[in-house]
């Protein structure tokens, strides 16, 4: 316990302070502990940084960073800020430079590795002028993060302390990334969504399975998803990691739905067009959907034959930001591409199944505007953060408080 | 006859449909086997073929309508739009090639109104046998590649 302004009234999971999506000091606090802390943030995915040179520009938190590939392969990450007066560094979102970037301010300028390697006019103009005499370049430079890439997936921290990828992750969290980032991946689109709600209700709403088949309608309709198929959640040792899953069983009677009058159950209609949903078979244990993240905000998704990645990213204490990459395998033949292209209306911005996602955190974080000191529940399937056969549970998002606690010194 | 005044009123039957809330005849402005798609000027410039909406069938544009209807959950809003004048490219008697600016306001319940989207209809117009135009492609080129929020009703 510390100072903070938020009061956790026990050490249990089951309750959570609304003051957590409200309050600036603790947002201010997420910074240092949770994204600059010992975690391994999403940069971005090996296959967007094809050459030696190629480069993308993201935020760890709120942190601007470059992430680049060298001469030798390797992925070097540092923060976007220039030792002088702290400007962008590099202003694209991606690009490609010839072996050093330049600040357009100044012009000082950096290798790949984030060194400061030249200062203009360091020793002055015919004499006059110039930086004194002990000034040492290598005193200076923006802070370079560790970098570790899984499966594709390339991760970077501004901590030492953060374990190694594999071990943060857990062996059954890295065996469900393998799975899908099993062969080499392109980039088939990307989309940006500015979400009006606090960071850490898209990514609750990520790990909340109990919602899914309630909320999203689209969803229950096409019986793509029904609480009652085969399934389940897995919550990594620390909670902050996990993968719901679902197999479908077309067979499986469910009552559940009508026994309880949920708007859910009511009702059907049919595609005019089904093709929308015209999939075909790429993984042999018939999950059709799983859904994974890892803390604090990377979240990578298979929806049938619809994969993507997303990166959340908190944009002040009350707004949000999700990018969401779009992929398919790099060996996919045209009639597979069109399917996925096809499947995608399932999710992104204008999602069937995902567009009410960019809107409930908003309601929640409008709905809390007055509650100072209250909490929020989170009981559904009991109190602890384990893995649980079945869905109908908060498990996962008890394991992420579980996560951002322990971090966060709460 | 397909010229410039035929698209002008073309595109403003069509901004009528979706700011009226007559959805249902939005998807009569495409021809059966139509493309629409929804994508941003970044994935347009590198090549990127997905889209927020992607659709290669009228049929799949009247299954959006019904979700919207029936099954997707979204406040109530309502768009605004403002289509500009066509720069053709190409025109005869059988159809067109057009691209053409647009300004999407967003007009929430809660009267909160705000430049929801601009961006560029880079089409392809054909002509039906009963003489009428129809679009045979749309894909909207949105600017910014930043959604607020959600899309729900279409562009």
């Amino acid at each position: 316990m510390n100072e903070h302004a938020v009061r956790w009234k026990g050490p249990g999971l089951t309750r959570v302070p609304l003051d957590v999506y409200t309050d600036d000091a603790i947002a201010r606090q997420e910074q240092d502990r949770i994204f600059r802390g010992a975690t391994w943030n999403y940069l971005c995915l090996q296959a967007e940084l094809p050459e030696a040179g190629s480069y993308r520009t993201t935020f760890v938190g709120e942190t601007p960073v470059v992430v680049v590939k060298d001469g030798d392969g390797r992925i070097h990450a540092f923060e976007n800020r220039c030792a002088h007066r702290g400007a962008l560094i590099a202003l694209e979102k991606s690009g490609k430079v010839d072996g050093n970037f330049q600040c357009v301010y100044h012009a000082w300028s950096y290798n790949l590795r984030g060194d400061l390697t030249g200062v203009a006019f360091q020793k002055g103009v015919k004499g006059k002028g110039g930086m004194p005499p002990d000034f040492r370049k290598e005193d200076h430079g923006p802070r370079k993060l560790r970098t570790a890439v899984l499966r594709g997936l390339v991760f970077g921290s501004f901590s030492g302390d953060a374990p190694p990828i594999e071990d943060y992750l857990g062996e059954e969290i890295c065996a469900r990334i393998e799975r899908v980032l099993h062969k080499p991946v392109q980039v088939i689109g990307r989309f940006t969504q500015a979400l009006p709600n606090n960071w850490k209700l898209y990514v609750e709403n990520v790990k909340d399975s109990y919602h899914a088949s309630l909320l999203h309608l689209f969803f229950t309709k096409f019986e793509i998803n029904r609480l009652s198929q085969q399934g389940g959640v897995i919550v990594d040792a620390s909670g902050g990691n996990h993968v719901s899953f679902s197999i479908i069983d077309p067979a499986a009677a469910d009552a559940s739905y009508q026994d309880q009058g949920l708007r859910s159950g009511t009702g059907h209609y049919r595609l005019k067009d089904p093709t929308l949903l015209a999939g075909f078979k790429e993984y042999d244990d018939g999950i059709t959907l799983q859904i994974l993240s890892v803390f604090p905000g990377f979240v990578l998704q298979q929806i049938q034959n619809c994969l993507a990645v997303r990166q959340v990213l908190p944009k002040g204490g009350q707004r949000a930001e999700l990018n969401w990459t779009y992929i398919g395998y790099a060996d996919d033949t045209p009639e597979q591409r069109t399917a996925r292209l096809k499947q995608s209306n399932l999710v992104g911005p204008a999602g069937f199944i995902s567009m009410e996602d960019g809107a409930v955190g908003g309601f929640v974080q409008r709905g809390i505007a007055g509650a100072q000191g209250f909490e929020s529940i989170l009981e559904m399937g009991g109190g602890d953060a384990s893995s649980s056969d079945g869905r109908a549970t908060e498990t996962s998002v008890r394991g992420f408080w579980k996560a951002w606690r322990t971090h966060m010194d709460i | 006859m397909v010229n410039l005044l035929a698209l002008c009123a073309f595109n403003s039957d069509y901004a009528q449909a979706i700011d009226n809330d007559s959805l249902e005849q939005w998807p009569a402005f495409f021809s059966e086997n139509c493309h629409y798609r929804i994508t941003n000027a970044e994935n347009e410039r590198e090549g990127l073929p997905a889209g927020i909406v992607y659709a290669d069938s009228r049929a799949m544009l009247e299954d959006r309508v019904a979700a919207l209807r029936d099954a997707n959950i979204y406040e109530r809003q309502r768009y605004r739009h403002l289509i500009g004048i066509p720069k053709i490219e190409s025109c005869d008697a059988s159809g067109a090639v057009a691209r053409t600016p647009f300004m999407v306001a967003r007009i929430m319940a809660t009267g909160e109104t705000m430049l929801f989207a601009t961006g560029e209809y880079r089409d392809r117009f054909v002509v039906a046998k009963n003489g009428r135009l129809l679009l045979a492609e749309r894909v909207v080129v949105c600017d910014s590649a930043v959604t607020d929020t959600l899309m729900a009703l279409p562009l």
